[in-house]
This record gives C-alpha cells, sequence and structure tokens, in this order.
C-alpha cells in the first residue's frame, strides 16, 4: 500500500439501440480508455451491451435522501397532472 | 443524535425492510447493518477471487480446446463476481484496499473450500457441479436481498452461475461415460468434494451465530439446514443419473420426509479449515499477497502514464 489508489469509474451500458444507458455498477481504472476497455470485459461478457459510457465516480452530484420529502413529496398532490384526474364521460372515445 | 432520534430511526428502517423495500447506499442505516454488509459482501468477493486459483491450475492441462475455453471463461466470470461485490461493499464508503487488506492480513474469510487442492482434471467438473452448484443455492435467496446494491451484484451472478454449473456437469458426465479410470477419475473427485461442498452451505442451524439478525435483513432466507437439504435432495439424482455415488453410506431416501438422509458431517475438520489448517490455506494466501505485491509497480506505472497523459493534454489545451 501507499501507492496512489486507481480512481473509482461509473458503468453505464446501453443494452440495445433504442434503449437507454442504464447505470450497471463501477471498476477502478487510471483513465477514462481503460474504465472502458475493463467496463466491456466485465459488464459486457454476454452481448449485454451496444455503446458503454463511463463517469469518474467524484464527478456525480446525487440527491441526498433525507431531503426526498422536500424534493419529491410536492408532486404528490399534484394529481391533475395525471390523464386520471379528468372526469370525462365513459362515450367519449379516442381520448 | 440522541438515542430516541437513533432508536426512532432504527425502528423506520426496520419497517422499511420488513415491507419489502431496498436499502440504497446513502440512505440512513445502522452502523450494524453497514458493519455486518461490509463483512458479508467483502467475504463473498473474497471467495470469488480466492475460487479462481484451484481451477486456474488447471487451464494450461484442460484435455480440449472446448474444455479450455469454457474453464478460461468460467474464471473470468469468477473475477468479475468478485468484482461486483467489491463494487457493491465500496458503496458503503469502504475502500477497494481496505478489503485487499483484509483478505491479505488473514482478518477477512473467504470460504474455506477454495482451501482444497485440485489435484486431477475431474475436479474441474466437480467444482462446477458441486461448488458452484451449493453456489447457487447459497446465492439465489440473496437476489431479493434487502441491500440494493448487494441484490443487484448477486442477479448477475446468478445469471451467469448457471452455465458454470452445467460445463462442470457436463465433465462429469463425459468422464463417468469414459475408461473405467476415467469414470474413477470422476468418482473420486466426487468422492473428495462432496462433504467440503457440503460445509459450504454453513455450520448446522444450532451452532449458526447469525442467523436470526440476517434473516431480519434478508442477507440470509434459509437457514443453512434447509438450503444443505436442498443441495443434497437435488444433487443425489444428478449423481445417480451418470452412474457415480454419493459417498455417504448413510444417504437414504426418506418417504415421510420427502426427502433424503444423510450422514454425520465431520465439523471438526470444518473448522480446523477456517482456522487456517486446511491443505491450501497458505499456498492460497500466498498466491493472493504475492500477485497483489508483485503488481504493484503495474498499478504505479498505469497510474503515472494515466497522469502525464492529462498533464499533457491540459498543457495542450492552454
Ligand atoms: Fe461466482
Ligand atoms: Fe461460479
Amino acid at each position: 500500500m501507499g501507492t496512489k489508489n486507481w480512481p473509482l469509474w461509473e458503468v453505464f451500458v446501453r443494452s440495445k439501440n433504442g434503449l437507454e444507458h442504464r447505470h450497471c455498477g463501477s471498476l477502478h481504472a487510471t483513465d477514462a480508455e481503460m474504465a472502458l476497455e475493463n467496463a466491456r470485459d466485465v459488464y459486457t461478457r454476454r452481448n449485454e451491451g451496444v455503446s458503454i459510457w463511463v463517469v469518474e465516480s467524484k464527478n456525480i452530484t446525487a440527491s441526498n435522501p433525507d431531503n426526498n420529502g422536500e424534493l419529491f413529496e410536492p408532486a404528490q398532490d399534484k394529481v391533475y397532472r395525471h390523464p386520471t384526474f379528468y372526469d370525462l364521460p365513459d362515450e367519449v372515445k379516442h381520448m | 443524535m440522541s438515542e430516541e432520534q437513533i432508536k426512532n430511526l432504527e425502528a423506520q428502517f426496520e419497517a422499511r425492510i420488513a415491507r419489502d423495500e431496498k436499502i440504497e447506499p446513502k440512505d440512513w442505516m445502522p452502523e450494524k447493518y453497514r458493519k455486518t454488509h461490509i463483512r458479508q459482501m467483502s467475504q463473498h468477493a473474497h471467495s470469488e477471487v480466492v475460487g479462481m486459483l484451484p481451477e486456474g491450475n488447471w487451464i494450461t492441462r484442460a484435455p480440449s480446446l472446448r474444455r479450455k475455453v469454457a474453464l478460461l471463461a468460467k474464471i473470468q466470470d469468477e473475477a468479475g463476481h468478485g468484482l461486483y461485490l467489491y463494487s457493491a461493499c465500496e458503496t458503503l464508503g469502504v475502500s477497494r484496499d481496505e478489503l485487499y487488506d483484509q483478505l491479505h492480513s488473514g482478518k477477512a474469510k473467504y470460504s474455506s473450500i477454495f482451501n482444497y487442492p485440485t489435484i486431477t482434471w475431474a475436479d474441474m467438473g466437480a467444482i462446477g457441479w458441486l461448488v458452484d452448484g451449493a453456489a447457487i443455492i447459497n446465492q439465489v435467496p440473496l437476489c431479493n436481498t434487502s441491500y440494493g446494491p448487494y441484490a443487484r451484484a448477486m442477479i448477475r451472478v446468478c445469471k451467469e452461475e448457471s452455465f458454470h454449473q452445467r460445463q462442470g456437469y457436463e465433465i462429469m458426465i463425459k468422464l463417468a461415460q469414459g475408461t473405467p479410470e476415467q469414470k474413477e477419475m470422476a468418482q473420486d473427485a466426487l468422492n473428495r468434494w462432496w462433504w467440503p461442498s457440503l460445509m459450504m452451505l454453513g455450520p448446522t442451524d444450532d451452532v449458526s451465530v447469525h442467523t436470526a439478525q440476517s434473516m431480519k435483513w434478508k442477507l440470509k432466507r434459509k437457514s443453512n439446514d434447509d438450503l444443505r437439504q436442498q443441495f443434497i435432495d437435488q444433487t443425489v439424482p444428478q449423481a445417480e443419473l451418470i452412474g457415480l455415488t454419493i459417498p455417504d453410506s448413510d444417504l437414504k431416501w426418506n418417504e415421510e420426509k420427502g426427502s433424503y438422509d444423510f450422514g454425520e458431517i465431520d465439523w471438526d475438520e470444518f473448522w480446523q479449515v477456517v482456522k487456517g489448517h486446511g491443505p491450501c490455506n497458505k499456498e492460497r494466501m500466498n498466491a493472493r499477497v504475492s500477485a497483489w505485491e508483485e503488481g504493484e509497480w503495474v498499478r504505479d506505472a498505469a497510474m503515472a502514464y494515466a497522469e502525464k497523459q492529462k498533464e499533457r493534454k491540459e498543457k495542450q489545451a492552454v
């Protein structure tokens, strides 16, 4: 020990075109290129992906679960954002 | 935080788990939950990594290219499993270096099964069939465990494990159908790996220490004895199918229970191996420690190279 640790990277894989990249795990690598190569070896050994993103973990800003109340609860009473909120007669079609 | 507040948080936390909610890395969690998870996940990661050694022993001597690519792919998977689990562990704020250090200093344990030697090719068959088989039984219930990163890692692991077991069993089938010497080799491997595989499912319920708490946190969903019974019941017919004999003279189908009765497990042997007196404990640890130490200059060089590249890029940008 005593040497410099390789930074941590988060890996996102697009499983096929048309789908979004999805977080699938993390790994250590010295730079982005190595992170990509390692991600390919570790996370796409069975055709799990057609595209990979790597992001150094320290560059991700995450919301704090302690603030979940103020962040996400206001959406709960905004039922008017959902189609089911609106009263329409049953006879109406295609809506 | 006052004791009262902590108690409150703990109660809410337990209630979330009881409702089958997942816990994610940044959520508040009791210190004991964090520590227990680091211990279990890192032990699990270490087992995947040390588990590559007994099989690595046979890569260069695999009997055909087909067997060789399969064995290589399996071992590479195990390296991946180690990585998924180390990563999950790191989400709890422990560094990879600390984890390695715990393994190398002997502070952390890994599955004792890997302290047995692989002396014939048939051991590759027995390991895939029995050791990966027992691992699957241990791991499948963990796909539903309460800690999100652990559960996700286990889902990936379990998807990959089934090929491991099938490639092992296929090796056994071929040997069992081969010459008398080959069949004998398969039987001998079964004889040596059977009991250690049963031990892999952990001490019996009456002496197992962590079970109650682990059940609550879904780190464990079935007791060791139940898992062991499940393993025996599914494996015995597989042995019969290929004409091999389970090395247990007390093994008998119990019609009433609907499962097999089996003989006494030598728990002295188990504890001896856990304490470091198995046939290969020293060899395994030496292999890991020297791989780490001898790789240090490579890790340093790679880091230095990356930093240099970065500096050069930044200069050019100016
Ligand atoms: Fe594995
Ligand atoms: Fe495996």
